[in-house]
């Protein structure tokens, strides 16, 4: 077992090598691909459409395998056979999903929230705990009885990154954050994703916010890693955006807006 | 709990009735139904007794007489049934207003009558003042199989959904002109019908997905443990029980 450690001795949060994944119809969607990332750091996965990166999320708990290769979250090898291992790489890696109607199933959102560390065993006191914990880390303590359908699409978005937290992970993936948001909404949730103390690895085609909340950045093409490389000079390359169907917005220039960020 | 569960039959107020829990007043109507159905036809008082009983519960509930009958409308079609049963009945006949009935199709209709109604009352008293997420709870309380309390769970989340998705689908096609007058213009109703199924289905296996990575292994976990105090199944109680009391009177009177 090759056992990558940065110079701190930590394992990295994330360590995929050489992952590669076909579809039952014969779609190669994965084709080797190598990722890893240290504890507390903040990656887009950059791509086109049908680049494989929801194929490589689904990799990273365990619910697509068999197609060669390995995963790691913190130095545990993600073994789908293993139940009692995968419970706890389910445990690790919290996956928000694109559409809120989809990760938001229980009929009031606390319960939704509780869902995922009830299956951890909580109960009780220590139950109600975590969600309180979960619902006020996104700033939606005062609707936990409420109905999530009546929630607005940013709200339930929140909710969805509670449901996650509930459980603790270390590592966060979130599948498109801000599609769909209005941009008061979008800025709450950076604001929140900015402020919470784990891994987070950020799949979007929104670019600016990959700028604005991810330091480093990765271009999954083709079912491989394309480029990996700090988001600046990532998305100031025109030539490699151009390359993967990448478009930054009309008239943004990522240079400028880095620097604006720190007055 | 469940706050914003409303359904159509739901009325929300604060009664004592409604602050029962869930699976004391499922079984209380269960049982007064029970025995409501099992008395002979022919025992008139009885339903009339009854009927009282319901008076009482549907006061304490603070539900309106005239709400109550409205929705038990939704029992007509079974009574127009019943109205046929004479006309159509065999055995001895009597004449009434130059009609020609059926004794037998009386007692019949009779019976769907007046079992039908206190069913329903009692039925709708229930829903009046249980919310749905409490109606489940309280089976999932009475150890209903959890994979019933699961359907009805999710049923209950994504209904508003569905109802949603087919209201955008419904929106789109009368934009683009469509405004079907005959039968052979349903097609697009019935495709649009298919496409949501087909995006439910869809809908299901990005649900799935989603539990499974929080750790879901085929079971929902119980929330809110605890049993409802004996002194709830004491006062829920005597529905029943007065009902069986007037069941027993009306079987050694007659």
């Amino acid at each position: 077992m090759i056992n990558v450690t940065d110079s701190a001795g930590q394992p990295p949060a994330l360590h995929v090598a050489g992952l590669r994944f076909a579809y039952p119809d014969g779609r190669e969607a994965l084709r080797g691909v190598d990722l890893t990332l240290a504890p507390g750091e903040r990656v887009a996965l950059l791509g086109p459409n049908g680049a494989g990166k929801t194929t490589l999320v689904l990799h990273l708990n365990g619910i697509l395998h068999g197609g060669g290769g390995r995963v790691e979250i913190s130095g545990l090898p993600v073994i789908p056979r293993d139940r009692a291992a995968i419970a706890e790489i389910r445990r690790r890696v919290g996956i928000v999903f694109q559409d809120p109607d989809d990760q938001l199933f229980m009929p009031t959102v606390a319960e939704d929230v509780a869902f995922g560390p009830a299956n951890l065993g909580l109960r009780g006191a220590e139950l109600d705990a975590r969600v309180d914990e979960a619902l006020a880390a996104v700033g939606m303590s005062e609707h936990r009885d409420q109905v999530p359908h009546h929630l607005s699409f940013g709200q339930r978005r929140r909710v969805a990154v509670a449901t996650v937290l509930a459980m603790r992970p270390e590592i966060l993936v979130l599948d498109e954050p801000s599609s769909n948001l209005d941009p008061a909404s979008r800025r709450e949730l950076a604001e929140i994703l900015e402020t919470l103390p784990v891994t987070l690895l950020m799949v979007t085609h929104d670019l600016p916010y990959a700028l604005e909340l991810c330091p480093r950045s990765v271009i999954l093409d083709a079912g491989r890693i394309a480029a990996d490389g700090e988001t600046t000079s990532l998305l100031a390359d025109r030539d490699l955006m151009r390359g993967h169907r990448l478009e930054l917005p009309f008239g943004f220039d990522p240079i400028a807006a880095a620097a604006s960020r720190h007055p | 709990m469940g706050a914003g569960h409303a359904h159509p039959l739901h009325l929300d107020r604060l009664s004592p009735v409604h602050r029962l829990a869930a699976e004391v007043k499922i079984v209380a109507v269960l049982l007064f139904t029970i025995v409501v159905v099992l008395t002979p036809p022919t025992e008139f008082a009885a339903f009339g007794g009854y009927a009282l009983l319901l008076v009482p519960v549907g006061i304490a509930a603070r539900v309106p007489l005239l709400w109550l009958l409205k929705r038990a409308t939704i029992e007509l079609p079974f009574v127009l049934l019943a109205v046929a049963l004479p006309f159509l009945g065999h055995g001895t006949r009597i004449e009434w207003l130059g009609l020609s009935l059926s004794v037998d199709g009386l007692h019949g209709a009779w019976n769907i009558f007046a079992k039908g109604t206190l069913g329903v009352l009692a039925s709708l008293l229930l829903a009046a003042t249980t919310t749905m997420r409490d109606l489940i709870l309280g089976l999932d309380r009475l150890r209903v199989p959890t994979v019933f309390t699961q359907i009805a769970t999710f049923m209950l989340r994504y209904i508003d959904v569905l109802a949603g998705d087919a209201r955008r689908m419904r929106i789109a096609r009368l934009s683009r002109g469509y405004d079907p007058r005959f039968l052979w213009q349903v097609k697009a109703f019935a495709v649009g019908v298919g496409s949501l199924f087909l995006r439910s289905y869809e809908r299901g296996e990005r649900v799935y997905l989603a539990m499974v990575s929080r750790g879901y292994t085929g079971r929902l976990p119980r929330s809110a443990e605890g049993r409802a105090p004996a002194r709830q199944w004491a006062v829920s109680a005597m529905l029943p029980v007065a009902s069986a009391g007037i069941a027993v009177a009306a079987a050694v009177l007659a």
